[in-house]
């Protein structure tokens, strides 16, 4: 069983949700990333999304493009976040960490070399956003353990939906809005309708849902009928308004108060 | 080999191509996908398309024998094709008028564009006006700065310009811009975009209605020049105006073409926009996989032109794919060598040429002195300089105002 999988069975027993922050690696120095991820650990995280720094983030709003940015100020390349992962593994062996970015920096590393250097840093998952599943990358991946994350919004086909199922393994990320992250036009009454089917489609896959998730009440509501909630521009710009002395404590209190308005339905 | 089985239905060009796009813009894709291959059989529609370009876009553009240059030169001759007489002044109009009419049958009301140099902006601000649509430009800052008077044109025209600031604050960033855009506003939008790149099917739909340059040629040379062109040469930005001229060559074997790529500063010193003359390798960016200009880390690199509409880091996929089949070649001109060449083409023909097309002009008259006399290079003139007296002026050290 994969740690993604563990985490959501886990969560199940415990009739929780799964809470998971974004952050990118990198954002604000490379020093921080390791601290901000314990950081988000202690404050409930349940499985954390790290960003890989990417030029051009043509999925991503201003906030998540101003923190690949900095990240890219400071070097950090594809190898540099995996290290930044294997040094987090070293004080944590059960938080799963799922690799989000574009196919670019991967595919130019080389799908093998990258799939193999994951796994040994600790990786758990690998969300590509402009890689469709008709590129079979889930292939590649799979051999070494590692869980393929695919996008589903509220304009894929059903006929698509099996398609992405075929292939995505840990969960299914469904994209809550028609939209960049960040934005924050959110239909909750739309994501109440499509997760069903999405489940159905995934044989029963866990159904995360991001992109406009921006304040604990909505992270709340999304929970009531979602297996995880994604929160990533809003930590992100938590983490740019702070200075580097409260950056941690700034974090975690955010997360925090997610991780208390999430439980509070139980 | 008249290459219309390229793309296949995933949208590739051999290796290059496809359709890397985020998940919401798939079914949007699919649906300008099926839309174009109906319009495309359907007869009313390929009539009014060819209606608009002869009687709104002033078609066809006509070839000119540039005799004088030519003689100073002393070789082959040199003709022109003269896309820089069409409405708003460049070949952008051919494709955008195209777009403009599927996006009409699809039922959007709103249209937005990407823009360089800004004629791809003008035009599609142009077609707006024309079919009363609402319309947004995205531009890089630092284009708008270099080009102002393309976007003063689009202002006049109702269209609202947005500056790009993200990134190298030029045409790909403010491609990423009107993709966030369509994105956000997919079920109401129609994304015109500018060049034969991007997602699968525009890199063929883009090519198809530019095919048109190439279709004239192809009747116009011998009518003129007495037989086909032995060269035929053109820039290559993203590679609209290019592929327009070579689709309809590519079933004339002997006919050599030649893609002119932005050289900047040189291809030695980094600075420059020539991801196939340099031989970068192929990366996925903005939607498909073709040679791209990236670090190490598969980063996209920052560009260097002096032609705004040159510098991008990426190049259609189609054109990656005739570099690999050696069926076009693929060479770089620096700045230095566009501007003697602008310089040249005002004082020998009277025709202000766009600094885009100037690269493809300075390839000729580097390899026409080395040809007989009785040799025919084919240039696309794809654009007018008007947009470009600032940039040149600046370079020359004058102001204009
Ligand atoms: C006059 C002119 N020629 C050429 C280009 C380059 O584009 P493409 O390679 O798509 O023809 C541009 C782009 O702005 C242009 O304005």
């Amino acid at each position: 069983m994969s740690r993604i999988q563990q985490t959501f069975s886990r969560l199940k027993t415990q009739q929780r949700v799964a809470l998971i922050p974004y952050v990118t690696a990198g954002d604000p120095d490379p020093q921080l990333t390791v601290p901000i991820m314990h950081a988000l650990v202690s404050a409930g995280a349940d499985m954390i999304e790290l960003g890989v720094p990417f030029s051009d983030p043509m999925a991503d709003g201003p906030a998540i493009q101003r923190a690949s940015e900095r990240a890219l100020l400071h070097g950090v390349n594809l190898k540099w976040v995996l290290a930044l992962v294997a040094e987090f593994r070293t004080s944590n062996a059960t938080t799963p960490v799922v690799l989000m970015g574009y196919l670019n920096p991967v595919s130019h590393m080389g799908y093998q070399v990258f799939a193999e250097q994951a796994k040994n840093a600790g990786v758990d998952g690998v969300l590509l956003v402009d890689n469709p599943p008709e590129e079979h990358i889930a292939k590649v991946f799979k051999p070494y353990g590692l869980d393929s994350i695919f996008l589903v919004s509220p304009t894929t086909t059903e006929t698509r939906m099996q398609l992405i199922a075929s292939q995505a393994s840990g969960f299914i990320y469904y994209v809550s809005l028609k939209g960049v992250t960040g934005s924050s036009s959110l239909n909750l009454d739309e994501v109440a309708q499509r997760i069903p089917l999405i489940r159905a489609a995934g044989k029963d896959l866990p159904v995360g849902v991001g992109f406009g998730i921006r304040d604990a009440q909505t992270a709340a509501a999304i929970g009531k009928f979602a297996d995880a909630v994604v929160i990533g521009s809003r930590i992100v710009e938590e983490i740019e308004r702070s200075s580097r002395e409260a950056v941690l404590d700034n974090v975690q209190r955010w997360v925090a108060e997610v991780r208390k308005a999430l439980d509070a339905q139980i | 080999m008249p290459r219309d089985d390229v793309p296949d239905n995933r949208g590739y060009f051999g290796a290059y191509g496809g359709s890397f796009v985020a998940e919401t813009l798939v079914s949007a894709l699919e649906d300008l996908k099926n839309e174009y291959q109906r319009a495309r059989a359907d007869e009313q529609f390929m009539a009014e398309f060819r209606h608009e370009l002869k009687h709104y876009v002033g078609r066809p553009s006509p070839v000119f024998h540039a005799r004088r240059w030519s003689d100073a030169l002393g070789g082959a001759q040199i003709y022109l094709k003269r896309e820089d007489l069409n409405h708003t002044g460049a070949h952008k109009i051919n494709s955008a008028m195209g777009q403009a009419l599927l996006a009409r049958r699809m039922g959007k009301k709103k249209v937005i564009a990407e823009t360089g140099a800004g004629q791809h902006g003008v035009a599609t601000a142009t077609v707006a006006a024309r079919f009363g649509m609402e319309c947004v430009i995205y531009m890089g800052a630092d284009d708008i700065a270099r080009q102002s008077p393309n976007v003063f044109r689009m202002k006049l025209l109702g269209a609202r310009v947005q500056a790009v600031t993200s990134g190298s604050r030029t045409l790909k960033d403010a491609l990423n811009e009107a993709m966030r855009d369509w994105v956000t506003n997919v079920n109401s939008t129609f994304y015109i975009l500018g060049t034969a790149a991007g997602p699968h099917p525009y890199p063929m739909l883009v090519r198809d209605f530019q095919a048109v340059i190439g279709e004239e040629c192809l009747w116009q040379m011998p009518e003129l020049a007495g037989r086909q062109p032995d060269v035929v040469i053109a820039c290559v930005g993203g590679g609209s105006n290019a592929i327009g001229i070579f689709h309809s060559y590519l079933a004339h074997p002997s006919v050599r073409l030649i893609g002119v790529e932005a050289g900047g500063k040189g291809l030695g010193t980094g600075q420059h926009a020539a991801p196939l003359a340099s031989g970068a390798s192929a990366g996925v960016l903005h939607g498909f996989r073709s040679y791209l200009m990236q670090d190490a880390d598969g980063q996209v690199l920052e560009t260097h032109s002096v032609s705004a509409g040159l510098d991008y880091p990426g190049v259609g996929p189609e054109h990656a794919w005739l570099k690999d089949s050696h069926r076009a070649e693929y060479v770089a001109i620096n700045d230095d060598e566009a501007l003697q060449a602008f310089h040249d083409l005002c004082r020998f023909e009277g025709i202000i040429p766009a600094l885009e097309s100037s690269h493809a002009l300075a390839q000729a008259a580097k390899m026409a002195p080395q040809m007989d006399k009785d040799a025919i290079l084919l240039v696309n003139l794809s654009g007018r300089g008007d947009k470009d007296i600032n940039t040149v002026a600046q370079l020359a050290g004058i102001s204009l105002s």
